[in-house]
């Protein structure tokens, strides 16, 4: 028997929390593919702490999505019961884990964010957003300086490493725009004094990414043409698949608990 | 009249020792009196309410802690105690106790220094070695066999240890 998606009545509140806990849900269970994979045993331990903390924020932020929306809904169902269309990740956060230096990229420049915008969120007039922010800005604290240590390990690395990071540098870059960008129903609540807004982030954001590119010897791309999508559910193939399996137990034992 | 606010002091006063005394199950030489966790006990007739706050956002001790909480609750002879976990203001490592940073130290790991450490992007930490206190030691890996740690190891002793991250 298929499972039911479930429907969530998106107000602009719903919304902006459900894209919230789709990044951190989606960059945690990348994160996890790594466990039992990664190149070293402290380097597997850091990757699945990091997926832990991002899950973590990703179960406050459906908890609150589902309470904000009043229905039937709670954090499990939203995670395990909606569909690709449904999902509002950025596109950045759902890009396959590639080789090791396309994963501490893509960590980089979203942990690079993340710890700019958590930080700006302990300000929101919505309490439980702000007190939200209050522990993922902590959170991401660790996860940015971790990221940016591996960027400079690997630029400054070998022939080899800086290669790949430079290839993932530059395939990755095209993907993060879309953090910046805002449509009319979050304008309304950056107004309101809910939300903030990210396009105020983007010079401290590059400025961090500069730095540290920068020492380790890398180079940022030039283009500025910046994929988008995912904030309205229209994603790159691999969001699927990777939801096929966050939620294949789900969908073949309809409510299973531990 | 005095009387009755003395009972309730009185029952309060246990319900709280009761919460208090609950163990982190990852590191069990801690109380989440200890830790700074335990928020809040609100006493209405018998019924009590705890109040919890989360260390990491995905620390999986926290509903073992919970459930522990509830267990002690009703040993101490409160009936369907509840526990409520708070966000809002964020644990800190600043609340830890002095008992339990002593404790920390006398089990092995390093115990917390000041939060405002951890926004240095690359930092100088000097992380004392709790097993020979040498300051010589340096850092294996920013994260370690539970959320709350690092993995450290001493020049000095040689030996690796673990360190509870200011948070």
């Amino acid at each position: 028997m298929p499972v039911a998606n479930i429907q969530v009545s998106e107000t602009l509140l719903v919304l902006y929390a459900l894209r919230r806990a789709d990044d951190a849900l989606i960059l945690g269970h990348r994160l996890s593919e790594w466990c039992g994979h990664a190149p070293m045993l402290e380097e597997d331990m850091a990757l699945s702490n990091i997926a832990l903390d991002l899950i973590g924020q990703a179960r406050e932020l459906y908890t609150y999505a589902a309470k904000a929306e009043g229905k039937d809904n709670d954090e499990d169902k939203l995670a395990y019961l909606r569909d690709v269309r449904q999902y509002r990740n950025l596109l950045l956060v759902e890009q396959p884990n590639g080789d090791f230096a396309q994963t501490l990229v893509r960590q980089f420049f979203y942990s690079a964010f993340a710890d700019l915008y958590w930080r700006a969120m302990m300000t929101s007039r919505d309490t439980t957003l702000a007190a939200i922010a209050a522990k993922s800005e902590k959170e991401s604290a660790y996860h940015l300086r971790h990221a940016s240590e591996w960027i400079i390990r690997l630029g400054d690395g070998t022939d080899e490493s800086h290669a790949r990071a430079q290839a993932a540098i530059d395939h990755l870059w095209a993907f993060t725009g879309e953090m910046f960008a805002v449509d009319e129903g979050e304008r309304a609540l950056i107004h309101a004094g809910i939300a903030i807004d990210p396009a105020t982030l983007r010079g401290r954001w590059l400025t961090t990414l500069s730095d540290v590119v920068g020492e380790a010897a890398l180079v940022l791309p030039q283009n500025d043409w910046m994929q988008q999508g995912g904030r309205a559910g229209r994603h790159s193939e691999h969001l699927g698949h990777l939801l096929s399996e966050l939620q294949s137990m789900q969908r073949t034992f309809p409510g299973q608990t531990w | 009249m005095v009387t009755v606010l003395d009972r309730d002091s009185q029952l309060r006063r246990r319900a709280w020792d009761a919460a208090a005394g609950v163990v982190d199950p990852e590191i069990p030489v801690l109380t989440i009196g200890d830790l700074g966790v335990l928020r809040d006990v609100v006493l209405d007739g018998d019924h009590v309410e705890v109040a919890i706050t989360p260390t990491y956002s995905g620390c999986p001790a926290m509903n073992m802690i919970a459930l522990e909480i509830e267990v002690a609750l009703e040993r101490a002879g409160f009936h369907r105690p509840k526990v409520r976990t708070v966000l809002s203001p964020a644990w800190t490592t600043d609340w830890m106790s002095e008992e339990g940073r002593r404790k920390l130290r006398a089990y092995g790991i390093a115990p917390p220094q000041a939060s405002n450490s951890r926004r240095a992007l690359f930092g100088e930490q000097a992380v004392t070695c709790p097993q020979c206190g040498s300051e010589n030691t340096e850092l294996l890996s920013e994260f370690g066999s539970t959320s709350c740690k690092a993995l450290w190891r001493c020049k000095a002793c040689r030996e690796p240890f673990d360190y509870f991250k200011c948070h």
